[in-house]
């Protein structure tokens, strides 16, 4: 189980990848957006996929899940939400500013 | 245990009072009182914590009474008690500097909570002895540099920031990505104990990549080679904010690295560190071509950011107690100069309204205190004795020969002349030669911006002359950190 969703969070970077080296702003948005995820499923995979329940006290199974990456990812993904929220305002700013989307044209010019 | 609960109080204070903050937008009187005396209880409860650790050796406190490593630990050490000292000078003087400076919409907008946020940030990445911990408190001062740096929302500032949240947001990616490595392989995020376990454990391959994972997210945050965002983010937004992302965000980058390879990844230093001398080579050279080679005042300033970056790191390389010391030195010393002579060139441009050197000529004539200032921090930036650039500049190069790496130690000698010639290039134009503007022709005036100019001068002077007192803090930073084993037994006991 933990090899297939390796392999999904590889699958997940490789199309984030290729979207954070498009062109325009909103492709590279989501592109960011979909490596966050990935690297928050790479998180709750490294602490084992759940085997027990959870790790209560006076819970009778002998195996518990490991409650730690669930911590990590849900603090990511908040810092996550908030950051996108922000990028997102700033590219509909940008869009106003300079009416594209193109960032070869947003490179900017030496010496203004 | 030594239990300290103080060692809370430099993220507390700031976090709280910003927060409070928010709640006073329209009370622009009580934003600036409340934020001043907030950094400036910063400021002495870091002295406090110096002398502590100076009698008691590292302290460390356990968030909640949650032993380490199952808990959040804080840990201070000589190296991180430093490091906040020159972060409450500088941040109090750039607040100084922002009151007349920043402008009334900015500061209605938010603009001392979000400098308070950023100093809870910086702080907390300094005093954390948790690598999780470590990722938020970036976040929390990245997220507030976001919204600083596109603060008054000109065109180059919203382009320039869009580039410099994506660089962010990707680096943030990697870091988890490293975190979660990290946590598969070794099981723990506590610092000590992640030293403990690779130390066991050995450092194979693995982790070796890890580490290098690692090295290229905090290169990107630190400026390390990897600045191509550097140039363009620190040249856009005002004054103020220009110098206290100068001279603290990319010195988090370099502290981080710092400790996880002091700390953790010590094993391999044939290929870690090597690499990092490499790294730090090239970062020298080309922040000496850019420093030598533009003609504008913010380029050629955020340049000799660069150039510092790849110095401060070949202390690290050599891993010599000299070399360590040497390089806390130049650190602290680059922390006040870099924002010492950003406040210049910022008050140049606010003068003259140009940031062009060709367009700027004779400046000391009106300015007197200004212009010498400048050379004084030009020449500190150089190494020259008795200012404070002197001694950290010695004690790297020495370091550097010491362990063997002579082509590293003089290419920092070199990149000393780049900042020589770029400085003295900015000095000459700007100061010097002919007075071209008459006092009521200039764009802004200098009410208020001497004082914080002048502050940052003598804490700056107060450490080169005053070296013999601050020596034994420096060596006992630099003790700590060659011997891992004293943070593991503070934290872990």
């Amino acid at each position: 189980m933990e090899t297939l969703i390796v392999i999904l969070v590889g699958i997940l970077v490789s199309i984030g990848t290729y979207l954070i080296l498009s062109k325009q702003l909103l492709r590279i948005v989501l592109g960011a957006s979909i490596v966050s995820h990935a690297v928050n499923l790479l998180i709750i995979t490294s602490g084992g996929l759940k085997k027990g329940s959870a790790p209560l006290l006076g819970e009778r199974e002998v195996g518990f899940a490991d409650a730690l990456p669930q911590a990590l990812i849900l603090t990511a993904i908040v810092i996550n939400f908030a950051v996108t929220a922000l990028v997102l305002v700033l590219c509909y700013r940008a869009y106003q500013h300079f009416r594209t989307d193109d960032m070869e044209q947003l490179r900017g010019h030496e010496n203004e | 245990m030594r239990m300290n609960n103080g060692l809370i109080a430099p993220v507390v204070i700031p976090l709280l009072t910003g927060m409070l903050l928010i709640i006073f937008q329209k009370n622009i009187k009580l934003q600036r009182t409340l934020s001043l005396l907030a950094l400036l209880a910063v400021g002495v409860i870091s002295v406090l914590l110096m002398v502590q650790i100076k009698e008691g050796g590292i302290q460390t406190l356990q968030l909640g009474g949650w032993e380490a490593p199952y808990g959040i630990s804080f840990v201070g050490d000589m190296f991180s008690a430093l490091l906040l000292l020159a972060t409450s000078i500088v941040s109090v003087c750039c607040l100084i500097y922002a009151f007349p400076t920043i402008g009334r919409k900015p500061e209605k907008l938010y603009f001392y909570p979000l400098y308070l946020f950023l100093i809870t940030g910086v702080n907390g990445s300094f005093l954390t002895g948790d690598l999780f911990n470590l990722y938020v408190f970036f976040e929390v001062f990245l997220v507030a540099s976001y919204v600083m740096i596109t603060l008054g929302g000109t065109k180059r500032q919203l382009r320039e920031s869009l580039k410099y949240i994506f660089t962010n947001v990707i680096a943030s990616a990697f870091f988890l990505m490293g975190v979660a490595y990290l946590y598969s392989i070794t099981g723990t995020l506590n610092l000590a104990d992640l030293s403990l376990r690779v130390a066991e454990a050995g450092q194979d391959g693995l982790i070796t990549t890890v580490a290098l994972l690692f090295l290229i997210v905090f290169a990107l945050k630190a400026g390390l080679l990897l600045f191509f965002w550097l140039p363009g983010s620190y040249s856009v937004p005002p004054t103020a904010i220009a110098a206290i992302f100068a001279a603290l965000l990319t010195k988090v980058g370099i502290y981080a690295i710092f400790r996880m390879f002091t700390l953790i990844f010590y094993h391999e230093p044939q290929i870690t560190h090597l690499l990092i001398g490499l790294m730090a080579a090239a970062t020298m050279i080309l922040g000496g071509l850019g420093a030598v080679g533009f003609g504008d005042i913010r380029k050629i300033l955020t340049y000799n950011v660069v150039i510092s970056v790849g110095f401060i790191m070949l202390g690290l390389v050599s891993s010599t107690p000299e070399g360590m010391a040497g390089s806390i030195y130049y650190l602290l010393h680059d922390i006040l100069i870099k924002a010492l002579i950003f406040l210049i060139g910022g008050t140049v441009i606010h003068l003259t309204g140009t940031s062009q050197l060709k367009d700027i000529s004779g400046l000391i004539r009106l300015h007197p205190a200004l212009g010498w200032m400048f050379l004084i921090a030009a020449l500190s930036m150089v190494g020259i004795p008795p200012l404070s650039g002197f001694l950290g500049k010695v004690f790297t190069i020495q370091g550097t020969f010491e362990a063997g790496y002579y082509g590293f130690g003089a290419i920092g000698l070199a990149a000393s002349l780049f900042i020589l010639f770029s400085m003295i290039k900015l000095f000459m134009n700007v100061f010097w030669g002919e007075t071209v503007l008459c006092e009521d022709e200039e764009k802004g005036s200098m009410k208020g911006l001497l004082l914080p100019i002048a502050l940052l001068t003598f804490a700056s002077l107060a450490l080169g002359i005053g070296a013999e007192g601050i020596a034994p803090y420096v060596a006992q930073a630099a003790e700590e950190l060659l011997d891992p084993n004293r943070y593991i037994q503070a934290v872990m006991k």
